[in-house]
């Protein structure tokens, strides 16, 4: 096998689509199924891994230091991008997809590929709504804030009382890890927790199924290499919804 | 290819499953991963490294992979003393405690927390990238011996691992006999460096690394080799083995046991894979291939 030292890429353009949230366009694509991630280098920061939202994009919320470095980058600036790694979400016909906030980034490219018959869409303000517009193009869009301010009022797996859930062959689902072990409570009631899957976000290092800092309880699967893409039965009896490891290895309740 | 007879191993007062460990600092962060791989066939596992103060580690990036190895810089992330309940899941399990420290007194002190919970220690006097500790400490005889003291007094198996960034690996492996070692765990990394050229700077957060896979099975092989002639107690041999015919190399150059660490990034299941491959019914018995390759 070849090297795999990080690729160089220019930064064409940073787009902000929330007051959390930029795009960042590169100058190279990547290759790469809907749900797979990079390990984005900020140089002297950190690496940190991220979704791709399309093959030359990721979309990043600020959350911690490599992000709010990123965000202080500006178009020529370079990054390293490894990868793309992991699983990526299972092809479907009729799919159902449902993202929580940045969790949208990885199912916009799912969309595009034309399998994604309804997307369930939430935010906590109508200003926070991610790619609502370019999913619009390509799905049935149905949204969900917390505040009201857009569509229904509440949290997004509240939007599935209202579909026929059988009429879809697979789930996907992104989003923060509460809204998703709702989702999963809900897919688990119905039955149909084999065929709903989930993108899960864990601290990693390596990012190639080594290290062994992303691994969940009690199966010790790789996010980084097993998924980040899990299906609902291999996560019922999990962690998954209650606590993660941060850097240390330490356990952080959610 | 030269096979083994199955049979029960014991390798530096601690009885293993087969002659296969875990190596250190690879899926050992939880105890499920280290149950994972001792499911898929590994004979033990050793934790990844834990210290007297939770650390988080280097600024990524921790590692690259390289067209025949890896290249890392972790920097000793680990939850200290908490790890202590990560691996309750696994007690009666062949599972040895990575542990390091500054000086003797931290090691003591890593090791008094492990105390009836772990078959046995192994002492991380060799990681090359890490401020104060591992291979700081570890090119220096006396404080080997002193550290490896320290641990050995508690009666459980203390393997002492050693790092191959030194002129003399012996004088540094007879430092650990003489502290009571049970046995030696040769190699760690080799401390090195890649450079982007895209980026122009070095590939990882920490600048310098630890090189480990194919690339280092020969320097490991000569280490074994050389410790073997040196000294008395058991080797394990640990650098680059991917299949079971490094495996049998190892052996010859004089390993009882051998950890395998980086083949983990080709294959997950690379234990069961090299069982299949390395035991035969009608196999030699392992005394009659260990530190046969010497005259």
């Amino acid at each position: 096998m070849s090297d795999g030292l990080s690729l160089p890429v220019s930064i064409l353009r940073v787009k902000k689509e929330t007051s959390l949230i930029r795009t960042f366009v590169f100058d190279r694509s990547f290759p790469f199924s809907p749900g797979q991630f990079v390990m984005v280098w900020i140089p002297g920061v950190d690496e940190i891994p991220m979704a791709l939202s399309s093959e030359n994009t990721i979309t990043v919320q600020k959350a911690g230091d490599a992000t709010a470095a990123m965000f202080a980058l500006d178009p020529g600036e370079k990054l390293g991008i490894r990868g793309p790694f992991g699983n990526g979400f299972t092809k479907g016909e009729k799919v159902l997809g449902i993202a929580g906030g940045v969790g949208a980034a990885p199912l916009l490219p799912l969309a595009r590929a034309d399998c994604v018959m309804t997307l369930l869409l939430g935010a906590r303000t109508e200003n926070e709504l991610l790619f609502v517009d370019q999913l619009d193009e390509c799905t049935d869009v149905l949204i969900a804030t917390d505040d009201g301010t857009l569509g229904m009022k509440g949290y997004v797996p509240a939007l599935m009382d209202d579909l026929n859930l059988g009429a879809y062959d697979r789930i996907a689902v992104c989003g923060p890890e509460v809204m998703m072990r709702a989702v999963l409570t809900k897919v688990e009631e119905k039955g149909i927790a084999h065929k709903t899957e989930f993108s899960l976000h864990r601290y990693m290092k390596c990012g190639v199924g080594v290290c062994g800092s992303c691994c969940i309880d009690p199966s010790g699967l790789r996010v980084c290499r097993d998924g980040p893409v899990f299906s609902g039965d291999l996560l019922l009896k999990s962690e998954f919804g209650h606590y993660m490891r941060d850097a240390s290895g330490s356990k952080k309740n959610l | 290819m030269v096979s083994i007879r199955f049979g029960p191993v014991t390798v530096g007062g601690v009885v293993l499953d087969n002659h296969l460990l875990l190596a250190a600092g690879i899926l050992g962060t939880t105890g499920s991963s280290l149950k994972r791989i001792l499911s898929s066939g590994a004979g033990g596992v050793v934790t990844k490294s834990i210290g007297p103060y939770l650390k988080e580690g280097h600024a990524g990036p921790c590692l690259v992979v390289l067209e025949d190895g890896l290249l890392n810089a972790m920097g000793l992330p680990n939850p200290s003393k908490e790890f202590v309940d990560e691996i309750a899941c696994l007690v009666k399990k062949p599972v040895i405690a990575s542990i390091f420290g500054g000086n003797p007194a931290e090691f003591a002190l890593v090791a008094s927390w492990f105390e009836g919970r772990v078959a046995g220690f192994e002492l991380n006097l060799s990681c090359p990238h890490a401020e104060g500790y591992g291979a700081a400490i570890g090119t220096d005889p006396a404080l080997v011996e002193a550290c490896t003291l320290a641990v050995s007094v508690t009666g459980i198996p203390t393997w002492v691992k050693l790092t191959p960034n030194v002129t003399d690996i012996t004088a540094i492996g007879k430092a650990a006999e003489r502290g009571g070692a049970s046995a030696i765990v040769a190699i760690n990394t080799v401390k090195a460096m890649r450079i982007s050229t895209g980026m122009q700077r070095p590939v990882l957060g920490n600048r310098y690394g630890g090189l480990s896979g194919s690339a280092v099975f020969p320097i490991a092989v000569r280490c074994v080799y050389e410790l073997y002639e040196a000294c008395t107690i058991p080797i394990i041999g640990c650098g680059g083995v991917v299949t079971a015919d490094n495996v049998i190399e190892m052996m010859m150059a004089g390993a009882s046991a051998v950890e395998i660490g980086s083949a983990v990034y080709y294959d997950v299941k690379v234990f069961e894979t090299i069982k299949a491959d390395l035991y035969r019914k009608d196999g030699l018995s392992p005394e009659q291939i260990i530190g046969s390759a010497h005259e």
